[in-house]
């Protein structure tokens, strides 16, 4: 079964230069462990195709059941200069959640 | 908690709301109250201020800001640290010095200056985004390191009411007076990195009490409209309790505070500021009452030796345009009148970005499966260009669309805006020389 990670977790975005900051955050420590498993910087990178260009890499918080995602040549050139709308990548968060995960 | 000092956060931007901070002065029995208004383009758009006329270059809201909080931290003995002295503190603590003479209120303000760093850079040094040498942007016309509490505490020490700062490190405004208050050495930094937690919690401000949060139905957040503004009461280990005023709108829980401890943060095991490399990946948030948060477990490590600086360059001028179709089949208008403006202004931009908003402006696409007919649309068509002229064609080309493009084209709007652009370089510290100056009315 799928399911959309709205369903399972909140998601804030943050921005520095040309990176996207992307918090993933579990609502149930239990789910925890399953968006480890299924939310890789792999998966999060198809995910965001032709969005995020470079390289993600991750960083595990157990404690506070969170993933931290970077995300690389992410915003355009970079937020000061991106022709974006959102130029600070601030919906990327919204974006996150739409991912759709095996349950 | 035993002994604590409390700080509150009236400000979590340049443009934020003025009520919650009058709100935090006047009920929140505050020590300290921290303002944070300066972001990296902020800066740079005070230096342009001040290059036009040395006596700005400060704030723009500063007046206003201080104008209904003079009155209050004067009657309740709050002090106020903020960075809203941007390019030019010492000018905007004569503003300050003056608005206290007009309402009859005696107070000094300590102008912390040293962050302009422009004289001081080597156009060979590597940007940390491209790795290029400065000296490729073209001129730039600001550049400002990145202070910390080392700088700060004199400022503290000489008693002033105010610290205006400029360029700081934003979680260094709740530091500074943590390290002032129990006196904690510079070197310390596991105290450093949970001060500093403190401080990167509050400096969103109502990023922590449901601001950039609140989902209806999903997560919600009573009485957003008063959204209150947080503070936090420090105990001398860094341990620290967050809570709003009772009565203001918002919340504070472990989610909210665990996005906002996340919250642009490249690497959570080494958050680096000018005070501390702070190890975030031990912290514990408990929700100890309605509206109540503890938290502690930061770890800390040696400061960084640079400090970091933002520069600022001229980036031309960034055109826009934009006008909405509805109706059946208005997502093809909007596309075809896309086409033909790309059409009419071909080779005349090194970029030019198409948005269809409502379909594809923030992800390009919609980002999960399924067909969307959206009932309107807008276009939106930006382009950059060093000539301002040039940029202006754009929206040119946007309005031309009512007469020269698909059906039902309406709402046309266009702009013409200076960029400005940001990037980053390292400054050995030995080439920063903070100074504090008080004025007093």
């Amino acid at each position: 079964m799928k399911r959309k990670l709205y369903e399972l977790a909140h998601a804030r975005a943050g921005d520095k230069g040309n990176t996207t900051i992307l918090s993933l955050i579990a609502y149930r420590p239990d789910d925890f462990p399953l968006l480890r498993d299924r939310v890789t910087p792999e998966a999060l990178k198809r995910h965001f195709a032709g969005i995020i260009k470079g390289e993600v890499t991750r960083h595990e918080l157990p404690g506070l059941g969170a993933l931290q995602f970077v995300g690389h040549n992410a915003l355009g050139g970079g937020v000061t200069t991106s022709l974006a709308v959102d130029a600070h990548g601030k919906s990327l968060s919204s974006a996150l959640l739409e991912m759709e995960i095996d349950v | 908690m035993a002994d604590t000092v409390r700080i509150g956060c009236g400000a979590g931007f340049q443009g934020d709301r003025l009520e919650p901070a009058l709100i935090l002065a006047g009920q929140g029995e505050l020590d300290y109250l921290m303002l944070e208004c300066l972001g990296e383009r902020t800066v740079a758009l005070a230096q342009l201020r001040k290059l036009h006329d040395a006596k700005h270059g400060y704030d723009p809201l500063l007046e206003r800001r201080m104008r209904g909080l003079l009155p209050l931290i004067k009657k309740n003995g709050v002090r106020v640290v903020t960075n809203m002295g941007a390019a030019n503190p010492r000018a905007g603590a004569e503003a300050i010095v003056a608005l206290a003479r007009e309402l009859g209120i005696k107070l000094r303000v300590a102008a912390l200056t040293g962050d302009d760093v422009l004289d001081a850079l080597d156009p060979a040094q590597e940007m940390l985004e491209t790795g290029e040498p400065l000296s490729s942007i073209g001129a730039l016309f600001s550049a400002n390191a990145y202070l910390g509490v080392e700088a700060m505490l004199p400022a503290l020490e000489s008693g002033a009411d105010i610290v205006l700062t400029g360029r700081v490190a934003d979680p260094s405004l709740a530091l500074a007076p943590l390290a002032h208050h129990y006196g904690w050495k510079l070197d310390d930094a596991e105290r450093m990195a949970r001060g500093t937690v403190v401080g990167h919690l509050l400096e969103c401000a109502g990023q922590l009490t449901g601001g950039y949060y609140a989902d209806p139905g999903k997560k919600d957040v009573p009485g957003m409209a008063a959204l209150g503004f947080p503070f936090a009461d420090v105990d001398g280990d860094g341990n620290a309790r967050f809570s709003k005023v009772t009565g203001t709108g918002g919340t504070i829980n472990r989610m909210t505070a665990t996005e906002q401890l996340l919250y642009e943060v490249t690497d959570p095991a080494a958050y680096l500021t000018p005070d501390v490399t702070a190890d975030f990946t031990g912290v514990e948030i408990a929700e100890t009452a309605p509206d109540t948060i503890t938290v502690k477990g930061a770890r800390g490590r040696r400061r960084p030796d640079a400090l970091k600086v933002s520069v600022g360059y001229h980036a031309g001028y960034i055109g826009e345009g934009e006008i909405s179709y509805g109706g059946e089949n208005c997502r093809a208008r909007a596309e075809l009148a896309g086409e033909i403006v790309a059409e009419r202004l071909r080779g005349q931009f090194q970029e030019l970005r198409v948005d269809i908003l409502g379909l594809s402006s923030l992800h390009t696409r919609p980002m999960s499966p399924g067909d969307y007919r959206p009932y309107e649309v807008r276009l939106r068509v930006a382009g950059r260009s060093a000539d301002r002229d040039m940029a202006a064609r754009i929206g040119e080309e946007i309005e031309a669309l009512w007469t020269n493009g698909p059906a039902g084209g309406g709402g046309a709007r266009k702009s013409t805006q200076e960029q400005i652009g940001i990037l980053s370089c390292l400054l050995p510290r030995e080439k920063v020389h903070p100074q504090v100056t008080v004025f007093e009315s």
